[in-house]
This record gives C-alpha cells, sequence and structure tokens, in this order.
C-alpha cells in the first residue's frame, strides 16, 4: 500500500503533508511547518481563540444545521492548537493570511471594520477574533446583519485582555455596513471534489512519531478516517485498542498538555451515519459525530428550554470540533450534554460489529470517567423522543463566568404534572457526583405528590440523600448543595411564575426593567 | 456626531439589543472629524488608529516566535518542581538526556554567572539551588531539537526532580502570623501628634472595625513568555524577549552569563500584552534561553506553554486588611488604621515597591487626617508576585472604598454621599498622608458631571423599586472616584531617552526606550514627531525596542510610557527641527521665529517649500539630521525611610458608576450598565486612551469578579492554570450599556501636550462594580448588614455574603 497524504486545500492549492506525527496539531503544522505565523498559539487548549481559523468543507446535502454554509461549502470556525492534522484530509483551511487576498489584497471588511473601530491594541487575538468575525460575517451575508447580543454569544470562544471587548462589538457591527467582499468557493469545491475523487473509501495515514520513540526506535502510529458506519464498526472489530477520535476537543489537549500516547486513532467525523441529525414525529435522532453546535441548535429546536445551554455550551469554536457524541461517550461528570439528555430521557445508540443495541443514557454513566461502552462497540447515535406537551423542561447552567466556562454544576429537568400533582419527574444533576446522575431520592420526594413550596422543600432537603459533591476550584461542596437545592426552588418558581411576575434570571431582564433607562 | 469639539471621538457608547432607551450612540470610529483635523495638520489629539493596526488583523505583526527561525535553533523547556517546598536532593539528568530529542540538560551549577534574576533584591534564583521554594519553580533546563520535545523531557521532572519535602506555608494570613515576611513592616502614619490617630478613633461619634480578603489576578497576556537568544560573534548574545524591560533584560543576562552590559543586546518590537507581567518576571526566560545558547553556541528558544506560564511566574499581589475607622455623624473619617498584608509568594521582586504604591492609594481620593497604615509583605511557597497594571494602587484604595461604604450603611446613608464628603479639598484637607498637596484636584467635578450624566439619583430610587418587589433578582448601584499618582515611586527611574533620525528623504525613525505592547505607546510617539516635524504619519516610524540604540531605559511601566518618552522623543524632534529652522532662516535670509512646520510644508516667511526639500537641502549643507532626546520627570521626591515626599508628578482622576443585578438563589451577577468620566488630561490620541479606559475597566472587573486564584490547600498547586479554569471576561461579560468619556481638561502640569498617563487609573473604575454587587447583595437584607463579601465575588462569594444578610448577622 502507497503511503497516504493528508491532502488538503490551503491557499489557492492542494497541499500534501506526510511525514508528521498523526497528532499535529493544524497549529502546528501552520507555524512550524509552513511558516504560516499569522495563526497565534494563546492556550494550547481550545480556550482562548486565538488560534482561530476556518476550516471548510463540501457541504451535505441537507442544510446545515449550524455550519456557515457558501455555495456548496460548508464553513466552521475551529480552534487549529487542538485540531489535529489528519482531520483535515479532504477539507479546506482558511487563515487570517487568507482574508486580504478574499478582498484583492485590500483589508477585508472584517479587517477594515477592526482597524476603524481601534479594536486591536496588543494584536496577539486579533487574528483569531477576525477568523470568528469571518464566519459570522459569511453566515449573513445578504441577510439581516446579527444583533449585539448575537455578535457577542459568536464571540464567546474568543478571549481578549486588552479592549474590554466593545470597540470590538462595534467593529462586527461595522463589517456589515463596509461594501461588501463576496466569497468564491467554487475554486475551493473544486479542489475539494478532486482530492475526494482520489481518495480510497477510508482514509488512512501513517506516520512516525519522534517524541514515541523507544531507543531511537520512532513509534508509528495510524489515523483512520472511515466514511461509513460498517467501515467504523469494523475498524474498531479489528482493533478495539484504537482510540476513538470526535472532535479532538479533549483528547488535544491529552496530547498537548498531558503528553498522552494516545496510539492510534479512528476518526468518526466523516462517518456519513454517525453525522446524521434525522428529525421523526417521535422525536430527534442525533448522530455521536454531529457537531456541538449543530447537536444543540436541533436540540434546541425542539426542546427551547435548551437554549441558553446551548449557548453556553464551550465557545464557538468548540461547539463547530466537538461532537456531541465524544460529550456524552466521554463520560466527564461535568458534561454539559448528559444532564439535559438525562432529563429528557435520550437513548444511547451502540453499535459492536454488525450489532446494534440501546441504552437508556441514565445506565451508561458506572463511575468516574467510566461508562458502560464496550471495548470494540462505539456510540453511534443519540435518540431524543419528543417530550410529552404536559412536561415542562428546564435546563440550569451555574459557572464562575457566563460563557465559555465549565459547569459549578448543571440541572436538567422534566416535570410532568396533572391536576396539581407531580405525575413524573426527572432531575438530572451535573457536576454533583462522579458520573452525571439523577437525583433520585429527590425525584421520589416529588412525584404524586402536590406541585407547592412543602414538596420543593422536602426535594430540596432530599438532595442531602442523593448527592455528597466534592470541594475543587470551582465551588465548595457547600456551595454545590446550597445551590442545587436552590436550582430546585428556581424550578418551582419557574414553572408556577406568570409571566408578569418579577423577573427570575439575571441575563433575562427585560428592557422595560432597566433602571433609569435615559 | 462627536460631542467634543475636540477631533476624535471623546466619548463611545455601546448598547445591546433589548435595552430600550439607549440609542445606539456615538462610537469610536475613524471618523470625518478626524479626517478633517488631521487635513488641518492636527497630529496630536487626534484618533488615529494603532500603529499596527493594520498588521495585528491581517496577522502580519511580528511576536518574538513569528520571527523566522536560525538554520540550528534549538528549543528549550524548564523542568519544574513538582513540590512546593522543600530541600533539593538531586535532579536525575541522565534520565532527562535519555529523552527523544534532548540535546543538553542545564542545572543551577551549570550558570556561568549569577544564578540570580531578582530586579531588586538578589533573592530569586533562575533555577532552584538547595531548596524549592514553590510548586512549579524551575529546577532545570532542557535544550532539544523541538519544542514538544523539549516540553515532553521537561515534563519528566516529576521523576526526574528528588526532594525531601517540607510543609508549605499559602496562606498569606498564616504567613504573617508564622512571622513570614521578605522585608521589615512599612509604615505610612500622618498623625497630628504621637497616638492622635488611635486617639481620633477612640473620640469619634462612630467606630467600625473590620476585615477584608482581596484576591490576586495572572496577567493573561495572550502571547505567553518567551524569548529567543541567538549567540553572535565575539561573546556576544542577540536576545529578542517579550519584555516591558529591555535594560533589565540586558543587565540580567549579563549578569548570569558572567558578561558586561554591552555584549547582550536586547530587542522587543511588540509584545502580545504584558499588564505588567514582563516587567521583571520576563528575566527568567531571557536568562534561560541565553545560558543555553551561550553553552552549546547555537540559537534558542524558550517558549513557554501557557499552563508553565501560571505555574512559575507570579501576578498580582492578593491583599488581606484589618481596619479600624473613627467618623462622624455626616460620615467624615476622623481617624483609620489599616494594616495590609500583601501575599508576596516566595521572594521580593518588586514587592517593595508595590507595598509603596498601596500604602501611597489608600487614600484614593480622600483627605484622612489622622491616619496609620502599615504594610506586611507575607512570604508564601508561591509563585513570586510582581507588577500587574496599577501596581499595587488598586489594591491601596480599594479598602478605603470598602471602608466608607460601610460607614455609609453604618449611618444609613448613599455611599456616594460619604464619598463625596470626604474628598481632598482645595487650599485645605489637601495633603495626602505622604505630605504631597494635591495641587490639581478635579474629583468633585468629575463626580457631579457623572452623577448628572449618569441619572444617578433617579437610577437610585429605580433600583430601590425594583429591589422591593423583586424577591429573587436584587440590583445594586455605586459610584467610585478615581485619584491616581503618576510617577514611578523611585525617583530615579522617572527618565527616558530617545531617538530620532529624518533621513534625506524627509522621513523620520523613531527609537526610544519605551516598549510597546498594545497600549499605543509608538502609536503617541509617532504622533508626538509628527506633530514636532509638522509630518504626516506616514513619515514617521518607530521601531523595535533595543537596548544597543537608547541605554539605561526604564520599564515600561507605572503609566509612564508616552509621558516619558514622549517627551524625550520630543526633545529630539525639537532639536532636528531647531537646526532645520537655523538652517531655513539662514538659507532663505529671515526671521526664525516666522518658520512653521505643518503638513509637510515649512512656511519660511512669504514662501513654502515641502519638508522633504528642506531636509534635502539642510543634508547638502551637511546639517546633522538626527538627534537624541532624554527627559526627566521634574519636581519628584521620595524618602523611603520616612514615606515622604513628593513621589508623582501629578494625578489622574476619574469615576464610574455601574449598576449590576445578582441572583439571590446562585450568586450569580450580571453588569448591567457603566458609565465612565476619565481624566486623560488632554488626550494625545482619545481613541487609544478610551480604549485603555475601557480595556482597563474590564480587565479590573475580571479581577474583582470571577477571576479566582485556587491553590490546592496541601500540596500548593496551582490549581487554575489555564483559561478553563481561570477566567478572565468574555465578550458577554462587559456591561451591556458602556458610555465612556473623556474629562477634557489640560494636565497643571506640563507634561507631553498636557496630556495624562491613561494606563493604570481605569482599574480602579471597576471598584464600582464591587461596590454595586455589594450594595445588591445589602440589599437582600434589608440595608441593615454590611455584606461579608470578599473579592473576587464570584457566584461562591456572593451566595456566601447573602447568606449572612440574609441570617441578619455575622458570618457564621
Amino acid at each position: 500500500m502507497t503511503q497516504q497524504k493528508i491532502r488538503f486545500h490551503f491557499r489557492g492549492g492542494i497541499v500534501a503533508v506526510g511525514d508528521l506525527a498523526i497528532t499535529t496539531t493544524v497549529l502546528g503544522w501552520l507555524r512550524e511547518s509552513a511558516g504560516q505565523c499569522g495563526t497565534k498559539e494563546g492556550c494550547a487548549e481550545g480556550d482562548c481563540g486565538a488560534c482561530t481559523v476556518i476550516v471548510a468543507e463540501l457541504a451535505e446535502a441537507a442544510p446545515p444545521a449550524g455550519a456557515v454554509r457558501v455555495g456548496g461549502l460548508d464553513l466552521r470556525p475551529v480552534n487549529a492548537c487542538i485540531r489535529f492534522l489528519p482531520t483535515l484530509h479532504g477539507k479546506a483551511l482558511l487563515t487570517v493570511e487568507d482574508l486580504r487576498p478574499l478582498a484583492g489584497g485590500a483589508l477585508h471588511p472584517v479587517q477594515q471594520a477592526l482597524v476603524d473601530c481601534h479594536a486591536s491594541q496588543c494584536g496577539f487575538c486579533t487574528p483569531g477574533f477576525a477568523m470568528s468575525l469571518l464566519a459570522l460575517y459569511l453566515d449573513h451575508q445578504g441577510a439581516t446583519p446579527p444583533n449585539r447580543q448575537a455578535i457577542a454569544d459568536r464571540l464567546a470562544g474568543n478571549l481578549c485582555r486588552c479592549t474590554g471587548y466593545r470597540p470590538i462589538l462595534d467593529a462586527a457591527e461595522r463589517m456589515f455596513t463596509l461594501p461588501p467582499v463576496a466569497f468564491d468557493a467554487a475554486p475551493v469545491e473544486a479542489s475539494l471534489r478532486r482530492i475526494a475523487a482520489e481518495t480510497p473509501p477510508a482514509f488512512s495515514y501513517e506516520a512516525a512519531d519522534p517524541a514515541l520513540a523507544a531507543d531511537g526506535v520512532p513509534r508509528f502510529n495510524r489515523f483512520h478516517a472511515p466514511r461509513t458506519a460498517e467501515r467504523l464498526a469494523a475498524l474498531c472489530a479489528e482493533k478495539p485498542a484504537a482510540r476513538i477520535l470526535g472532535g479532538a476537543t479533549d483528547i488535544g489537549l491529552w496530547v498537548n498538555k498531558q503528553f498522552r500516547d494516545v496510539g492510534d486513532l479512528i476518526s468518526v467525523n466523516d462517518v456519513a451515519e454517525l453525522r446524521a441529525i434525522e428529525a421523526t414525529p417521535e422525536g430527534l435522532t442525533v448522530g455521536a459525530a454531529v457537531p456541538l453546535e449543530d447537536a444543540w441548535n436541533a436540540l434546541a429546536a425542539l426542546v427551547p428550554e435548551c437554549r441558553e445551554m446551548a449557548l453556553r455550551f464551550a465557545g464557538p469554536p468548540v461547539r463547530h470540533a466537538g461532537t456531541m457524541g465524544g460529550n456524552v461517550a466521554n463520560g466527564s461528570p461535568i458534561g454539559d450534554a448528559p444532564p439535559v439528555l438525562m432529563a429528557l430521557g435520550a437513548t444511547l445508540v451502540l453499535q459492536q460489529g454488525g450489532t446494534i443495541r440501546r441504552l437508556p443514557i441514565d445506565a451508561f454513566y458506572l463511575d468516574y470517567m467510566k461508562t458502560a461502552r464496550a471495548p470494540g462497540e462505539f456510540l453511534r447515535a443519540i435518540e431524543i423522543p419528543r417530550p410529552d406537551p404536559a412536561t415542562r423542561f428546564r435546563a440550569y447552567k451555574i459557572s464562575k463566568r457566563h460563557d465559555c466556562d465549565i459547569s459549578t454544576l448543571s440541572l436538567g429537568a422534566a416535570v410532568t404534572l396533572r391536576d396539581g400533582a407531580v405525575r413524573d419527574v426527572r432531575l438530572a444533576f451535573g457536576g454533583m457526583a462522579a458520573t452525571v446522575r439523577r437525583a433520585a431520592a429527590a425525584e421520589a420526594a416529588l412525584r404524586g405528590q402536590p406541585w407547592n413550596e412543602v414538596t420543593i422543600a422536602a426535594a430540596m432537603n432530599a438532595l442531602g440523600a442523593d448527592f455528597t459533591p466534592l470541594t475543587d476550584l470551582r465551588a465548595s461542596a457547600d456551595y454545590r448543595m446550597r445551590v442545587a437545592r436552590n436550582l430546585l426552588r428556581r424550578l418551582h418558581l419557574e414553572l408556577t411564575a406568570s409571566a408578569a411576575g418579577p423577573a427570575l434570571r439575571t441575563r433575562a431582564v427585560p428592557s422595560g426593567m432597566m433602571a433609569g433607562a435615559a | 456626531m462627536n460631542e467634543q469639539s475636540r477631533p476624535g471621538s471623546a466619548t463611545s457608547r455601546a448598547t445591546k439589543p433589548g435595552l430600550a432607551g439607549f440609542a445606539a450612540g456615538v462610537r469610536v470610529a475613524w471618523s470625518e472629524a478626524d479626517e478633517a483635523a488631521l487635513a488641518a495638520g492636527s497630529r496630536v489629539g487626534v484618533g488615529v488608529p494603532h500603529e499596527s493596526a493594520h498588521l495585528h488583523v491581517s496577522g502580519a505583526a511580528a511576536y518574538v516566535d513569528d520571527v523566522p527561525e536560525r538554520a540550528g535553533t534549538l528549543h528549550a523547556a524548564l523542568g519544574l518542581s513538582p513540590v512546593a517546598a522543600g530541600t533539593l536532593l538531586g535532579i536525575d539528568t541522565a534520565l532527562l538526556r535519555a529523552q527523544p530529542g534532548v540535546v543538553d540538560v542545564i542545572i543551577a551549577s551549570d550558570i556561568p554567572g549569577a544564578n540570580e534574576c531578582g530586579p531588586v533584591v538578589h533573592d530569586d534564583p533562575i533555577l532552584a539551588e538547595g531548596a524549592v521554594r514553590y510548586l512549579g519553580q524551575p529546577v532545570f533546563i532542557v535544550v532539544a531539537t523541538a519544542r514538544d520535545l523539549a516540553r515532553r523531557a521537561a515534563a519528566k521532572a516529576r521523576d526526574a526532580v528528588r526532594v525531601e519535602p517540607a510543609e508549605p506555608v499559602l496562606d498569606p494570613r498564616a504567613a504573617h502570623e508564622a512571622g513570614r515576611h521578605l522585608r521589615a513592616p512599612m509604615e505610612l502614619v500622618r498623625e497630628s501628634e504621637p497616638g492622635a490617630c488611635r486617639r481620633a478613633i477612640a473620640a469619634a461619634p462612630h467606630r467600625l472595625a473590620g476585615r477584608f480578603s482581596l484576591g490576586g489576578q495572572e496577567q493573561f497576556y495572550l502571547e505567553g513568555q518567551i524569548t529567543y537568544a541567538i549567540p553572535t560573534e565575539n561573546d556576544g548574545m542577540h536576545v529578542l524577549c517579550s519584555t516591558q524591560h529591555p535594560s533589565e533584560m540586558q543587565h540580567l543576562v549579563a549578569h548570569a552569563l558572567g558578561w558586561r552590559s554591552h555584549q547582550v543586546l536586547v530587542e522587543c518590537r511588540r509584545m502580545g500584552g504584558g499588564f505588567g507581567g514582563k516587567e521583571s518576571q520576563s528575566g527568567l526566560f531571557a536568562c534561560a534561553a541565553s545560558i543555553a545558547a551561550s553553552r552549546l553556541g547555537r540559537p534558542v528558544k524558550l517558549r513557554l506553554d501557557r499552563d508553565d506560564d501560571f505555574l512559575i511566574t507570579g501576578r498580582r499581589h492578593g491583599f488581606e486588611y484589618d481596619y479600624e475607622v473613627g467618623f462622624d455623624d455626616n460620615g467624615r473619617i476622623a481617624g483609620l488604621v489599616i494594616t495590609m498584608i500583601a501575599n508576596a509568594g516566595h521572594s521580593t521582586d518588586l514587592s517593595m515597591a508595590v507595598l509603596t504604591r498601596a500604602l501611597c492609594h489608600a487614600d484614593n481620593a480622600y483627605f484622612l487626617p489622622e491616619v496609620a497604615l502599615t504594610g506586611h509583605l507575607a512570604r508564601t511557597d508561591t509563585q513570586s508576585n510582581t507588577a500587574f497594571r496599577g501596581f499595587g494602587g488598586p489594591q491601596g484604595a480599594l479598602v478605603t472604598e470598602i471602608i466608607l461604604d460601610s460607614i455609609a450603611r453604618r449611618l444609613g446613608r448613599d455611599a456616594l454621599e460619604i464619598r463625596c464628603a470626604n474628598f481632598y479639598g482645595r487650599g485645605a484637607r489637601d495633603v495626602t498622608p505622604y505630605g504631597q498637596t494635591v495641587e490639581d484636584n478635579v474629583i468633585a467635578e468629575i463626580v457631579e458631571q457623572l452623577v448628572r450624566s449618569s441619572a444617578y439619583h433617579e437610577r437610585r430610587a429605580a433600583v430601590a423599586a425594583f429591589n422591593a418587589t423583586s424577591p429573587v433578582l436584587k440590583k445594586g448601584l455605586a459610584l467610585t472616584p478615581v485619584k491616581f499618582g503618576i510617577s514611578f515611586n523611585v525617583p530615579h527611574l522617572n527618565q527616558a531617552g530617545a531617538l530620532v533620525h529624518v533621513y534625506a528623504d524627509g522621513s523620520a525613525l523613531v527609537n526610544h526606550g519605551g516598549t510597546e505592547m498594545g497600549q499605543g505607546l509608538n502609536t503617541k510617539v509617532a504622533q508626538v514627531v509628527a506633530d514636532a516635524l509638522g509630518i504626516g504619519f506616514d513619515q514617521v516610524r518607530c521601531t523595535a525596542t533595543d537596548t544597543s540604540k537608547v541605554a539605561n531605559t526604564s520599564a515600561t511601566a507605572a503609566s509612564t510610557g508616552a509621558d516619558l518618552n514622549g517627551m524625550a522623543a520630543l526633545d529630539a524632534a525639537l532639536a532636528i527641527r531647531g537646526r532645520l529652522a537655523a538652517f531655513a532662516a539662514e538659507r532663505f535670509e529671515t526671521g526664525i521665529e516666522s518658520i512653521r512646520f505643518s503638513n509637510g510644508l515649512v512656511r519660511i516667511g512669504g514662501t513654502s517649500i515641502s519638508f522633504a526639500d528642506l531636509v534635502r537641502m539642510a543634508y547638502e549643507a551637511r546639517v546633522q539630521l538626527w538627534s537624541d532626546g532624554f527627559y526627566a520627570t521634574p519636581k519628584i521626591n521620595w524618602s523611603p525611610q520616612t514615606m515622604r515626599g513628593r513621589p508623582f508628578y501629578y494625578f489622574a482622576y476619574g469615576a464610574a458608576v455601574s449598576e449590576v443585578v445578582i441572583d439571590t438563589l446562585s450568586g450569580e451577577f450580571t453588569a448591567l450598565r457603566t458609565d465612565i468620566l476619565h481624566d486623560a488630561g488632554r488626550s494625545l490620541n482619545p481613541a487609544i486612551d478610551i480604549g485603555q479606559i475601557e480595556g482597563g475597566f474590564v480587565q479590573s472587573m475580571g479581577w474583582l469578579t470571577s477571576e479566582e486564584l485556587v491553590w490546592h490547600p496541601k500540596t500548593g498547586m496551582l490549581l487554575t492554570h489555564a483559561p478553563s479554569t481561570y477566567k478572565i471576561p468574555t465578550a458577554n461579560d462587559v456591561p451591556a450599556v458602556l458610555n465612556t468619556t473623556l474629562f477634557d481638561s489640560p494636565n497643571r502640569e506640563p507634561s507631553i501636550h498636557r496630556s495624562k498617563a491613561v494606563g493604570e487609573p481605569p482599574m480602579l473604575l471597576a471598584f464600582s462594580v464591587l461596590l454595586a454587587i455589594r450594595d445588591a447583595i445589602s440589599a437582600a437584607g434589608g440595608h441593615r448588614v454590611d455584606p461579608p463579601l470578599r473579592a473576587p465575588a464570584t457566584p461562591e462569594a456572593i451566595l456566601d455574603a447573602l447568606d449572612v444578610v440574609r441570617a441578619g448577622g455575622d458570618a457564621p
């Protein structure tokens, strides 16, 4: 077998890269191999956005649920620092250096607006902001420009330490007022079609990793990117020790920060069946490799109360790279998708070889970072039932910072009331135990009882039997327990409050309630 | 259109949707007014964009790591102590050398010169020797063929470093009580007679005593610490370093190598942020890279990973306070005693100067008739804390604002009244505790103007009305003032040099001792030179800071960058202009006083020629077309022994009103609106100054709210060592409404074009956010209980304070 190279569209042509370790990051390649230093490293863990680039791929038939569609391309802003280079195969990479050529050599409107609004000071975060803004710009071509809140939400994954953001938000508004610059997708599409035609059904790339050399003999690791579930199943069966790679938003850190030897990787990102979102009368089936951005959008369309959690889940570059399947399968006690999915009664579809089994997500988490997934088995999809119209749903996230922060604790809650009593209830907490799990005692205190303050007080009390949270850098055990209880109080208040009553959320203060509006 | 008459937008407004009633407003964007002012010849007072803005947005602004590497470049990484305290028993260098790609391993005994990188006191080893003093302290340097390989080898420190561990002391109060101090206590006492302060408190109609705890702050410059050291001929070293203090780096590198200063050239074109974190603490990395480069005779780059940057370097000092105050029925302070304990970390670094500035800013904008301030530098087994924008000033001023807030609550009055009652007067009640008379006091005017423009009183009533009907959410409102002393507290640092070259084609090149870290210093200096020579900005270029051009420079710090370097560059430009004028007067046989340089033209009597033509003629007539320039700040003096003098050339003022809403179920808060009125004197560049004001405000708001540093209580490991765990503000944390206006008033002192320094003073503006949170918490208890709110006011800190005020009494 001839050695396959990683081929992608870059700077107007196709590049072919070989001989770099499979965990080489896109940022590492840009800066160290390609000599393209416009993209910066701020943290190397996907939390600051200085390395934001855009990855484009051929659009699939269905309209994207989260990507920016331009012509026949789907564009996504992602963090180059935790993106492994082999995942670019068959895709296109756009960086800050591509902006001026797009505008024929002049400053692109994104850039001109940043200059006009004094939106750069030290300038180190600026290339990343420019790329997030480019995604926003392309997403609103010929459409109504986004409002200020929407802009801020789109910039939640980019940190700036100098400006205080106001001028960057101004620039994001101003860029839409400048003479427009179009993005011609055709040459990129042509490149990507050519690569696709020349790539065998299962892309596979192998390279020596100098860091893993033993006695001077380098270790070869292999990266696989199957395109069908069948091929994926076969690979997982052949190589049960190989690691399944989603968006690498966690595994990227294992490499960058912990120097872990991740071995061979099987990427699920090109598996068509795992990239599909299917809406049916019964609910929603989200393929395990659907990017978080798309998955949350679909979920919020089904259950609008998920929208705040969707926006607060990491930042856009992580949501475009990471997958909901990854967030579920990772098994972290502070993942934000599992409490929501658990409250909604989601079912996980697991596949091993040709065998598919379904497991309620409640039964998936066994212990800290331990799940019911068997060796060689992979998560194929998440099935979310359409909620009963009588069921009220809430998702709460508590963190030190509103955006792009890991939850101190979170709660997904579904309450079904009949005749003033609780017919059914599901309360799933994150951050309160070694796994995301349901509060059985609190649920029992509510089930069948009248929906009133006495019952809620009993449920709050019962949380003490459900959980013994930990103290860590995010909060003390005591805070977690107090707030977990208060979230039940909030649940009761919100589900019983009238629309005209006092506001209950700091971020949802209606405009008419602003004091002293001048 | 612009509300100000001066060119450049001096007002910015930002709005978010859903906030009806706030117009989109005037934005700071390049405007027609700027164009017109430029065309008319204005070069200062204009909001020109940052000189590198077009490079920033293109990814074409080169930072140290972007400079193409020389062939043969090696990469260094530091091996860190895995324990916080103990005796260093040994380092398994054989294990380290056996790692893939490793070329060399360097330990303390390999350092040819001094194993020392302390900026003032020599208690800061480059590499641990004998003892380890904090978890993260560099113990060895690994040099490898690639950065990744060096980092991987350095991570073997856990196996390679043998330490006999000791129990670390992490808490500054515990260190203080155990007598662990880096220096003797500092006392700043001003009493009408000995013991008068205590007697004034005892005799006052009202008394309060309390404690306050304030956390530190990570600089979080987006570009981490980095040095690229390139050996040059004849035992020389060219050091590219991201640093605010190239001269200090030069001294430290020479010292570590056992060389003379003239063997070391340090260069810095720009930093991706500094904020004080690259004032002294870039030194360790400059030294480590240079030691390796010198030893191996090859270029060596040392670029820190973000986690290592957090673990190795120090940050803003957290402070603990105890206070007692006596005051009258109007809330006027009669006597104030404050004890401050600064968490200095393991070594002295700049802590003495930081504590001095804290003590000198405890007065903020208030006259303290009888005052006794004591400062301690607690030695803890943690990173050595260092400069951070404000440099102790915010820590000094904040405690007094807390005290005034408590006084107001005790008296049942609006805190603004209490603040106004204590403001410095004019001609009376105008001497600071350290003996400097406040001559340029404009705080009353600023506050009066801001109270009006922000509708403070109406909004105070609206907040009370809101709170009366809102059980879960509570709003708070606070106005806090700023008075900030400008100059280095150490008088000899207040000097600067510059070089201006005018080339024969009429273009000018400027070099000065200041460094560009995003604050727009090069832009301002270029404006000053363009203005002096009457030429366009395209004719002026600033070059990298370079110790071979201007010698013995001070750090770009203490907000003095433009004040000092602008003046030095002006001195140089005026010398050239003077020579050109003299030459023109002679050549055109006219009086020198009639010659004007403006807009690329030189008016000589009745005629006018281009600047470039005059320069060419002058060159051919053998006139010197380049000059050095120098500036030393006048009037200042300081005695560290008596803590008396005039440490500050002038004061910068400002005030902010913030409105917040808190969630009493979770302790979360949201900043709703902030109005700022700030004094930048006669601004050199209103757009850049507003950028400094708003950027400083948001950065400081982060310090006081979400940016929490947590060390593991047993191991001493800093647990918040990356942006995943250490949370600086994002775009959604900025107040939904942010109105920033410059208080347009010339500096009383003849500073550069009568402008004022603007880097650090805005850090105090964010006190209004913390105090507004206090106000909101207080509302949850009917304003009967003083909220025991620590900073940062994380959701947990807010909920803790809420639980106390709701319980109606003292903390459990």
